[in-house]
C-alpha cells in the first residue's frame, strides 16, 4: 500500500517552544484524516509542514510520494489548501479569483472554464461567480475557497479548521459539501478542527494532538469503543469542590469541568450513580441535574489528554447540531 | 511557461484592482494638481523667469517623480496587506517560483505607477507645458527606468515589515525624505555643499534631472552628463531588483 501522505518523526521548534513533536502517521488514498486538538496544539503546524509553508526542524513527510522539503514544487502541485484565515481577493469577483488560481497552478485554459463551473457548482455559488468578493458572505467565502482548492485537480486536500467562525448552519453545509466532494473527486482529505462532531462526523481516521505530540490515533468508533465506559455529567452548584471530591474517591477514570458541568469517564455508570449522588450529599453540594452518556470523541479528547477538548472556553459548540438536508 | 503564466496573472490582478478602484485613481491625480496649480503658480509668481524657464516649467518634472514616487512606493507597501488579509498565502503555496511572483508583483505595481505618471504628463498640457510627440516617446522609458527603482523600495520594505502600523513611519522617514530632498521642488545646484551630498545619494533625484533634461531641454544643465544620469537609474534599478528578488524570496 502506498501511502498518499507519510510523516516521519516531524518536529518544529519555533525558539524554545516545539510546536511539534516528532509526529508520524501515514494517510491513504480516498482516506479522510483528521487532526484534532485545542487551538495551539500543533495542528496548523503539522499542515503548514506538509503544504511545504513551513521546514520541518527535523524530520521528514511524503505528500503523494514527494519530499516537502526537497521536491516542494511537486508537492505544491499535487495538493489543495483551504487556509485557517480567509485568502481571497476582495476586490476580484468569485470567478477572477478562481481563474487567478487556475493561472497560478497552470491549469490548462481548454479545461479552466468547464472545470471552475463544475467545482462552483459543488459548493453551489455558480450564481454568484460574477460578483464581488466583498458581497459575499462568511460561509460563501469558505466555500469558494473550498471550491478554489479543487481547481487544479490536487490529489490532497488540506482543510485547516474549515469551519472555524461560521455559524451552524454554515457548518453544516460545509461538511456536506466536503462529503460530496469525497464523494465525487478522487482526493485524499486532511482536516484539522477542534469540533469534535466535525471530526466524528467527517473523518475515517482521527489523531488527537496535544502539546505537538499525537496521543492517540484510530477511527472514530474504535476510540469511543477502547474508551469503554460512559460519561455522567453532573450540575451542581459547586462543580469544583465536587470535582474535588470525586477526584478523591477514585471513581472515574478521567474527570473535568465542561461548560459548567462536572464531566466523569467511569465504567459502569449505573452501578455508581448512587455512589456520585452520595458524594455531593456527603459534602452538601446540591445537584440540579444529573445525566448518563454513551462514549462521545469528547470523552476520548479528555481521557488521553486529561482535560476538555476547550477547557475553560465555556460554550462554544451547541451541544446537538441539527442535520440539514440540502433540497 | 508556467512561470510566465504565473507572472501574467499577478500583473494582472494589480491591473484589475487599479481599474476598479477609480476612486483612488481620482484623488492620486489630485494632488500633483495641487502641486501644479497652487504651489507651482503661487512661487512660480514670485520667483519669476530669471533663469529663461518659468516655475511651473521646472516644477513639472518635478511632480511627475512625486507621482511615480508615492505611487510606487504606496502600491509597494500593498503588499503587506496582502499579507495581512491572508490573500499572499495563496500566491506562496502556488507552485510558482518567489522570482516570478516578485517580478508579477513589481510589473503590476510598474504598472499602476506608471499609468498615474502619464496621466499627471498629459495634465501638463493643461498648465501649458509645450509637450510634443518627441517628448512623449522620451519620457516614457525614462518615467518606466525610474519606476522600476521606486517599486523595488516599495516592495523590499513590504517583504521586511509585517504590519500596516509604520505605514506613518515610512511615509515620514522614506516618502517625504525622498520628495524634499530630490530636486523635485528646487535645484540642486545652487544649494550650499554640505546638503548636496543628501541629494546626490537619492536616486530620485536623477529620475527628476534626465526627465527635467527632456521636459525642458537645452535650458537645463544636469548634474552629471545625461547619459551618465541614466546610468545612475538603471545602475540603482538593478542593485534594487537584485535586492528585491532575495528579500522576497526569504519572506515568510
Amino acid at each position: 500500500m502506498t501511502y498518499m501522505i507519510e510523516a516521519r518523526n516531524l518536529t518544529r521548534k519555533f525558539g524554545n517552544l516545539t510546536a511539534v513533536d516528532d509526529i508520524s502517521f501515514q494517510v491513504e488514498k480516498g482516506e479522510v484524516f483528521g487532526l484534532l486538538g485545542p487551538n495551539g496544539a500543533g495542528k496548523s503546524t503539522t499542515i503548514s509542514i506538509l503544504c511545504t509553508i513551513l521546514k520541518p526542524t527535523w524530520g521528514t513527510a511524503l505528500v503523494n510520494g514527494f519530499d516537502v522539503v526537497k521536491n516542494s514544487s511537486q508537492v505544491r502541485k499535487s495538493i489543495g489548501i483551504v487556509f485557517q484565515d480567509p485568502s481571497i481577493d476582495d476586490k476580484l469577483t468569485g470567478r477572477e479569483n478562481m481563474v487567478m488560481h487556475g493561472d497560478l497552478y497552470g491549469v490548462p485554459r481548454s479545461q479552466m472554464k468547464s472545470r471552475i463551473d463544475e467545482v462552483l457548482k459543488l459548493v453551489e455559488l455558480e450564481d454568484r461567480a460574477d460578483s464581488y468578493m466583498s458581497t459575499y458572505s462568511g460561509g460563501m467565502r469558505r466555500r469558494l475557497e473550498i471550491a478554489r482548492s479543487l481547481i487544479h485537480y490536487p490529489k490532497v486536500l488540506f482543510l485547516d479548521e474549515p469551519t472555524i467562525g461560521l455559524d451552524p448552519q454554515s457548518r453544516d453545509h460545509i461538511w456536506s459539501y466536503i462529503r460530496e466532494l469525497i464523494k465525487n473527486e478522487d482526493i485524499t482529505v486532511i482536516l484539522t478542527t477542534h469540533y469534535m462532531e466535525e471530526a466524528d462526523r467527517l473523518c475515517n481516521r482521527i489523531a488527537i494532538v496535544d502539546h505537538g505530540k499525537i496521543v492517540a490515533m484510530d477511527t472514530p468508533k474504535k476510540l469511543k469503543d477502547d474508551l469503554g465506559g460512559e460519561t455522567i455529567t453532573v450540575k451542581t452548584r459547586k462543580n469544583e469542590l465536587f470535582l474535588e471530591k470525586i477526584n478523591e474517591a477514585k471513581i472515574a477514570k478521567a474527570a473535568a469541568i465542561v461548560n459548567d458541568e462536572v464531566k466523569m469517564t467511569v465504567d459502569g455508570a449505573a452501578s455508581l450513580l448512587p455512589a456520585v449522588i452520595n458524594i455531593a450529599a456527603q459534602n452538601s453540594i446540591f445537584v440540579e441535574s444529573i445525566s448518563v452518556q454513551e462514549p462521545q470523541l469528547d470523552d476520548v479528547f479528555m481521557h488521553y489528554t486529561g482535560r476538555a477538548l476547550r477547557d475553560g472556553k465555556g460554550k462554544e459548540i451547541p451541544p446537538m447540531i441539527r442535520m440539514r438536508r440540502r433540497a | 511557461m508556467s512561470e510566465f503564466r504565473g507572472i501574467y496573472t499577478l500583473w494582472k490582478r494589480e491591473v484589475l484592482r487599479l481599474v476598479r478602484e477609480t476612486s483612488r485613481l481620482v484623488s492620486s491625480v489630485v494632488t500633483p494638481v495641487l502641486w501644479l496649480v497652487i504651489f507651482g503658480t503661487g512661487l512660480g509668481v514670485s520667483m519669476g523667469t530669471s533663469a529663461g524657464y518659468n516655475y511651473q516649467q521646472f516644477l513639472f518634472p518635478g511632480i511627475i517623480g512625486q507621482t511615480l514616487l508615492f505611487t510606487a512606493m504606496f502600491m509597494g507597501i500593498s503588499v503587506i496587506w496582502d499579507k495581512q488579509f491572508g490573500f499572499m498565502k495563496e500566491i506562496l503555496v502556488a507552485p510558482v517560483s518567489r522570482l516570478s511572483i516578485f517580478i508579477g508583483k513589481m510589473l503590476g505595481v510598474g504598472t499602476n505607477s506608471m499609468l498615474q505618471g502619464i496621466i499627471v504628463f498629459i495634465l501638463g498640457f493643461f498648465i501649458g507645458i509645450p509637450i510634443t510627440f518627441i517628448m512623449t516617446i522620451e519620457i516614457i522609458p525614462l518615467m518606466i527606468l525610474v519606476t522600476i527603482g521606486l517599486v523595488c523600495i516599495g516592495l523590499i520594505i513590504a517583504s521586511v515589515l509585517d504590519s500596516l502600523e509604520n505605514f506613518g513611519v515610512i511615509m515620514t522617514f522614506v516618502n517625504m525624505p525622498m520628495f524634499f530632498l530630490s530636486g523635485a521642488l528646487f535645484p540642486v545646484a545652487t544649494l550650499p555643499d554640505w546638503l548636496k551630498w543628501v541629494f546626490y545619494i537619492n536616486p530620485l533625484t536623477y529620475g527628476v534631472d534626465a526627465m527635467r533634461a527632456v521636459t525642458m531641454g537645452s535650458v537645463w544643465h544636469t548634474i552629471l552628463p545625461l547619459w551618465q544620469t541614466i546610468a545612475v537609474i538603471a545602475l540603482f534599478d538593478v542593485v534594487a531588483v537584485l535586492i528585491g528578488s532575495y528579500a522576497f524570496t526569504r519572506t515568510k
